[in-house]
Formats: structure tokens, sequence, C-alpha cells
């Protein structure tokens, strides 16, 4: 099981670094509003990991709590875009 | 020991689909195709990763909170996309010689005939009065 949760996060963290590539080099803002909204899902997933690994529930909340801010941020990014003639 | 294997399995693949997006939004060339690798984590991965946790934990009490997260992403996630590539359209950050059909682009030219374009547009809001802009 420790060997599965040190492959999980080398993925893990391997996916992050290539969505924080496009964030960096992404043309425009949109691309990196979308590579954000990726990185969020990793960080879901981390703390996914956390609680399989160490057999706890503390992170549920975090998890919405993420799904809402990259919603909230994603939405607000793209109006910001549409609206600016 | 089976529930151990499960588990792994379920989360190497949940964690593989973060891995595809990260590669699909380096590889792919234009930003509607980048957003179709990018909705794998945010869905399946998700799911994957939460049916590990549910294993983990044998407690069918868990079950619906875990529904709960699935589909609160599951709700959120079609309209933030729908909102990016609403914007990159409009926007025009898509690659035209890559699309094999843009329905889109007919409706905007039907509504472009229909209402022409107001020569000011100081008074508009910008959102749904978009004539042939689009």
């Amino acid at each position: 099981m420790t060997a599965v949760a040190y492959v999980v996060g080398g993925i893990l963290t391997a996916a992050a670094a290539l969505a924080l590539y496009r964030a960096v080099r992404g043309p425009s803002i949109l691309d990196r509003v979308l590579a954000l909204d990726v990185v969020l899902a990793i960080v879901g997933a981390a703390l996914v990991l956390n609680m399989v690994v160490n057999r706890h529930l503390d992170n549920l909340i975090l998890l919405v709590t993420i799904s809402l801010v990259g919603f909230i941020g994603s939405v607000t990014v793209a109006r910001f875009v549409t609206d600016r003639k | 020991m089976v529930n151990d294997v499960v588990v792994s399995v379920l989360l190497i693949g949940g964690a593989l689909m973060s891995l595809a997006a990260g590669i699909g939004l380096v590889r792919f060339p234009d930003l509607l195709s980048r957003m179709h690798a990018a909705t794998k984590p945010q869905v399946l991965g998700l799911l994957l990763l939460l049916l590990a946790l549910a294993v983990e934990n044998e407690n069918w009490l868990l079950v619906p909170v875990l529904v709960l997260c699935w589909v609160f992403q599951l709700l959120t996630s079609p309209v933030s996309a729908h909102m990016v590539g609403r914007a990159g359209y409009r926007t025009r950050h898509l690659r035209r010689d890559l699309l094999t059909l843009d329905e889109l682009d007919d409706v905007v030219a039907r509504a472009a005939e229909s209402h022409p374009p107001r020569p000011d547009r100081t008074g508009g809001t910008g959102r749904e009065d978009d004539g042939g802009r689009a």
C-alpha cells in the first residue's frame, strides 16, 4: 500500500507539473484557466489519496470547496473575457 | 488483501486520468481540444478516487456523502466548461482548420441575417445582443 501511495503521488506530481507548464506557457488566458482547473482537480486527487493512505475523512469538505472555487473562478474569468469588447 | 488490490487499481486509474489531462494540455493544439483533455480528471478521475475511498472505508454511511461530492462536481464542471468554450468561440481562440463541423456558424449567420447589428453598441450590456459578433 505504501508503494502504491508513492506511485500515485509521483503520477500526480508529473500531471501537476505538465498542467502548470501549460498554465505558464498558455497563449491565452482561457488556456491558463483551463490548466488551473486541472491543477485544482489534481489537488483534489491528492486530498483523496491522503484520506485513503492515512485512513481519515477530514478532507471531504475541502473537496467540495475546491470544486466550488474552480467553478466560480473559471466562470468569472470566462465572463470577463467575453465582456471585454 | 482483495480490498487493497482493488483500492490500488482504483487509485492508480484515477491518477492516470490526471496524467492524461496533463499530457493532453501540453500536447493538444488549441483550446477546444485541450478542454476535451481537461475534463477527464474532473469527472472520471474523481469518480475512481472516491470509489477507492469508499472501498477502503467499507462503510455504507459514507456513500451518500461521496455521491454528493461527485454530483456537485458533475453539475459544476459542464457549466464552467460551457462558459470557457463560449468565451473561446467568441474571442476566436480556436483553429478553424482543425474543425470538421461548426454548427454554431450557421446559427450565428442566421441570427446576423434576421437581427442586423445596431450601429451604436454603447448602450448594450454585451451579453445577449451579440448580433454578428458571436
